[in-house]
């Protein structure tokens, strides 16, 4: 069991459940999303035409411009939303965003988290544990 | 995180559910990146146009809005990026009137809440340039480099929530860039290449922005023949942001805090350093659509054009005509100047449209694409292609001279 469970340095959000959708890539919900259709919508990003919509994104920094903080509660208003993101790295941006949404997100992990967890994997994030964590279940 | 009486006051509703809301906001925050306390900050800037906001953040801040005036009003000055539209422009770009509708409400929310609506990413030119040392709240990725690096000022990213919540506490959260340790060189740049053109200082900014990866890192860059003009830094610092979620660079004996390399390179470390030229530079320029033949519209936005841009442009629309769309993108404080000075005329008479207080990027640039039949866009800003590749377009990256040329040949490239 220990071997499928990642502690993360922080966490914010409640605890959720679903699979995981996986890339050794960045996230802005500006520069990546289609944010009507639910997809990764730029050419580039290496999960461009998957849907997004109830998965645990698993990536590898946070990316872009300021308008994530707003873009978050945008989508979850209209329940076109990710479960939660698990990233290696957080800016601030993604943060701020995540606080306003209510929205599950953990960030900083030992390992590459993207390397890690395997695309596809039903996963579990508890961000409100003493220790935040991503689990395979 | 450590509270005043004030905070503790403000936490527990002494001043009004809004301050009380924007005060655990950053206290959320502030838990998250390792704040122990706040920092007071001079000014606030506000990100918040209406593609981003959505009906349902219009509706969060129009309910904020409706509280008595006491209770709902910023305490320290706060500005706004721009907006979603150009209302005088509107029809040329075929925004319908939902947006035109949603721009509105927004508006009144902010100004009910004390907002000045500045409506610019170039508030370091045209509002008030930040002090050295002087702790900010800005929003807008290409507001807070600038504003960190050329100004020596003192700002993380503050999205739009928490730039209104600053606004409305007078402080923000203690960490990133606002503590010397974090303002310190995390790698050195050896240049063998200075830039002469603004997209070139642009993709310049974008080669060094993938080289950094996060928003943790800090470059200093070394070997430029010459100092960077305002504009100059200004393309640099946006794409850099953009491609790279950099906060804050150095340049050694031309920023405010690397009079010499050795004052922001940690003493007795050896940092990673990357050599670039001028074929790094060509090379991500090449990355975009090159291989186009033509394009459908020209673009000057991303950050805002100074008035010495518009004048420059102005110069090289003289005497031609343009016969694709070609828009120039400006602030609210640089058009009257631009009206005054007859640059407007100019740009005009020649078949440019000048827009006012909105940004390219930031006005529904997915519904403009499908209402215009717009695709493949030529632009002088490698922060405006990094960004539109999402948004459906294949865009172009070329000099203000380039893209001229392009708009008065029927968009063909090369001419």
């Amino acid at each position: 069991m220990s071997a499928k469970i990642f502690y993360a340095a922080a966490g914010m959000g409640g605890k959720v459940r679903a699979r995981a959708l996986v890339a050794s890539d960045g996230f802005s919900a500006r520069y990546d999303l289609d944010r009507i259709r639910g997809i990764f919508s730029r050419p580039e990003h290496k999960l461009a035409g998957q849907s997004y919509r109830g998965r645990v994104l698993v990536l590898d920094v946070a990316k872009g411009g300021v308008a994530t903080a707003w873009m978050l509660y945008e989508m979850s208003s209209r329940d076109v939303m990710p479960a939660a993101l698990v990233l290696n790295c957080v800016n601030p941006i993604m943060v701020q965003g995540a606080a306003l949404a209510d929205f599950s997100m953990i960030s900083g992990f030992d390992v590459d988290i993207t390397q890690a967890i395997p695309n596809g994997a039903e996963v579990e994030v508890d961000p409100a544990a003493e220790r935040p964590f991503v689990r395979i279940v | 995180m450590r509270l005043t009486d004030e905070e503790a006051a403000m936490r527990a509703g002494e001043c009004g559910p809004l301050r009380r809301w924007a005060i655990e906001h950053q206290i959320k925050v502030g838990d998250y990146l390792g704040a122990a306390d706040f920092v007071p900050v001079g000014q606030a800037h506000i990100m918040a146009d209406t593609e981003s906001l959505g009906v349902a953040g219009v509706e969060w801040l129009e309910r904020w809005a409706a509280l008595p005036d006491g209770e709902r009003r910023v305490r320290i000055p706060a500005t706004t990026d721009p907006r979603g539209t150009d209302f005088a422009q509107a029809h040329r770009l075929k925004q319908q009137p939902w947006m035109l509708d949603l721009e509105r409400r927004a508006i009144a929310a902010f100004e009910a809440l004390g907002v000045l609506m500045t409506d610019t990413c170039i508030n370091y030119q045209t509002i008030m340039p930040p002090v050295r040392g002087e702790h900010m709240a800005y929003g807008d990725t290409g507001v807070v480099i600038y504003a960190n690096s050329v100004c020596g000022a003192r700002s993380n990213f503050e999205g739009g929530p928490s730039a209104l919540s600053a606004a409305l506490t007078g402080r923000t959260p203690r960490y990133g860039y606002h503590l010397d340790a974090h303002r310190q060189a995390t790698f050195v740049v050896e240049l063998s290449f200075t830039p002469r053109e603004l997209n070139d200082w642009g993709a310049l900014g974008g080669v060094v922005g993938r080289l950094a990866g996060d928003y943790w890192q800090v470059p200093a860059l070394i070997g430029l023949d010459r100092v960077p003009s305002g504009d100059e830094m200004k393309h640099f610092g946006a794409a850099l942001a953009s491609f790279g979620s950099v906060a804050l660079f150095h340049m050694a004996g031309i920023t405010p805090e690397a009079i010499r390399l050795d004052d922001v390179v940690p003493a007795g470390t050896a940092l990673p350093t990357h050599e670039i030229g001028e074929r790094d530079v060509r090379a991500l320029q090449a990355r975009y659509a090159r291989d186009i033949g033509a394009v459908d519209v020209v673009v000057f936005s991303a950050p805002q054009l100074s008035l010495l841009e518009m004048q420059a442009l102005a110069a090289l629309l003289d005497g031609r005509q343009a016969s694709i769309p070609l828009f120039a993108v400006t602030s609210p404080q640089v058009k009257p100047d631009c009206d005054r000075a007859g640059i407007t005329r100019r740009i005009e008479a020649a078949g440019g449209t000048v827009l006012s207080g909105m940004c390219f990027y930031q006005s529904y640039a997915r519904e403009l694409a499908e209402a215009n039949g717009w695709s493949r866009l030529a632009t002088n800003s490698a922060k405006l292609v990094n960004i539109l590749g999402g948004y459906g377009y294949r865009p172009v990256l070329l000099s203000m001279a380039e893209c001229v040329a392009a708009a008065c040949a029927g968009g063909r490239l090369g001419t």
